[in-house]
């Protein structure tokens, strides 16, 4: 097929981008907003308290977009879908934003590399330079496991979020505000869920129930504070997650209590010398995760894909 | 007409790529257009934000204007992301939603604005909104996700069809 705007196979040839049926994306997602980074703030740390918030979407997106064509129907398969979809956002921001503040935290490629810095950061890491929180990278499991991390997960972000949106440092402010509406979606999804499951039928709650005992013990960790999130909280950039702890509780106890489910009596999985998903010391199920979501881009380093 | 008028008015017409019934405009997306003038005469600087932090469509949306700015004679086009204050579905204009009412959709009510924590809602998130089609109330929420970021899905009970809501937020 061939006429005066030449074949369709033109745009396959480089030339104009935009051709592509979703264009290309943006090089910089932060493009056009200020990235100075507060008076009186260690770039170091704050990069690293955003890869925190950053590894925590991306983990947490990739784990709910290996539920896609999987979930029990159409509906929640978009739903999560949908879920990781905004988690992403976040995390391309959160990245993006770490690496603007210290250029030093991205891994480096080859020269003339046109990878940008957010996808350095997702694609070309080692596991133990994720500070994500263990609870995100754990293996998926059956329904009643998404829903239960999806509620533990989206309560202390949401909290969390809240609060950041008063940071000093306008990206992680602006990220927060309109993640706060987003998150809410997710918290909601997952309550009504537990509530849904909890109360159908028994082997749905023998279900709900055991992934509530599994998830547990990681719960603490989405609440305990690492050094760096206290010394960006005394500076009024970030938020301290034991602010948040009060908070959680009451919303998580809101859903158990509404479900007819006992808030589980399992101590916190301890880290390793202390050291934990935040210090980059994460559990085995991150590393195979990262083999699957970073393959594509690791074996081409200097291309576009 | 001014440069910047012209400029404005062909970025107005710009539609969203995912809803083409709307444009950037009347969706709320499209912030602020500038002209400044350059070495060789006029540089347009237009803000957009998303709709949602994830939102794929900014890239086309940033393809579109570039190029229908282009089309009407302005050579240099710079689009630039607006993060703050965020997007919210109360930005979309009374024609905007006069076009989704018109195409199907349903438009949102008012984006709740709680001052202090985001309340739990276990139940039904909001009064289910009439069927765009039919314009029964008696209508049932589907899945709070839909094909877009943007969209929840319901059904009438009535005349059985399912729709799409474009979500409060």
């Amino acid at each position: 097929m061939s006429d005066e705007s030449g074949s369709i196979f033109d745009g396959l040839i480089g030339g104009d981008s935009s051709q592509w049926a979703f264009g290309t994306d943006f090089e910089d997602p932060l493009a056009g907003v200020d990235t100075t980074v507060p008076d009186g703030v260690d770039h170091g740390e704050l990069a690293g308290y955003c890869l925190m918030l950053g590894d925590d979407a991306l983990i947490m997106s990739q784990r709910l977009s290996e539920w896609c064509s999987r979930a029990p129907d159409l509906e929640e398969d978009i739903a999560l879908a949908n879920m990781a979809l905004d988690l992403l956002g976040q995390a391309r921001l959160l990245l993006a934003r770490a690496a603007a503040a210290d250029p030093g935290v991205v891994p480096a490629l080859p020269d003339g590399s046109p990878v940008p810095a957010e996808d350095a950061l997702a694609f070309f890491r080692e596991a133990e330079a994720f500070r994500n929180v263990r609870l995100a990278e754990v293996a998926n499991g059956d329904f009643a496991h998404v829903v239960v991390r999806l509620l533990l997960f989206s309560a202390a972000r949401l909290a969390l979020l809240e609060r950041l949106r008063g940071s000093a440092d306008k990206v992680l402010a602006a990220v927060a505000a309109k993640g706060v509406k987003e998150v809410a979606y997710h918290r909601d999804w997952a309550g009504r869920w537990f509530l849904t499951l909890a109360r159908g039928t028994d082997e749905s709650h023998r279900r709900l129930v055991a992934a509530l005992d599994a998830l547990w013990p990681l719960q603490d960790e989405l609440v305990a504070t690492h050094p760096l999130e206290r010394s960006l909280a005394r500076a009024g950039v970030g938020v301290d997650p034991a602010s948040t702890r009060d908070e959680v509780d009451a919303v998580l106890d809101q859903v158990f209590a509404v479900s007819g489910v006992d808030r589980p009596d399992r101590a916190p999985l301890a880290g390793v010398g202390g050291r934990t998903g935040r210090h980059g010391t994460h559990t085995e199920a991150l590393s195979r995760l990262l083999a699957e979501m970073q393959v594509v881009a690791r074996a081409h380093p200097s291309g576009r894909w | 007409m001014s440069g910047r008028d012209h400029a404005i008015e062909v970025a107005g017409q710009v539609r969203d790529p995912e809803m083409p019934m709307l444009t950037l405009a009347d969706l709320g997306v499209l912030r602020g257009v500038e002209v400044r003038p350059d070495d060789d005469g006029e540089a347009v600087i237009v803000s957009i934000t998303p709709t949602y932090t994830g939102c794929p469509a900014m890239a086309t949306m940033r393809d579109d204007l570039t190029h229908r700015l282009n089309d009407a004679g302005f050579a240099r086009v710079e689009v630039r992301v607006v993060l703050d204050p965020p997007w919210s579905s109360d930005w979309i204009s009374e024609r905007g939603r006069a076009a989704l009412r018109e195409a199907g959709l349903s438009p949102p009510g008012p984006a709740a604005r709680p001052a202090g924590p985001v309340m739990l809602t276990l139940g039904p998130p909001r009064p289910a909104p009439p069927c765009p089609r039919c314009g029964s109330a008696a209508t049932r929420l589907t899945s709070e996700f839909g094909a877009t970021a943007c969209k929840a899905l319901y059904r009438c009970t009535d005349c059985l069809e399912p729709f799409e809501h474009v979500k409060e937020i």
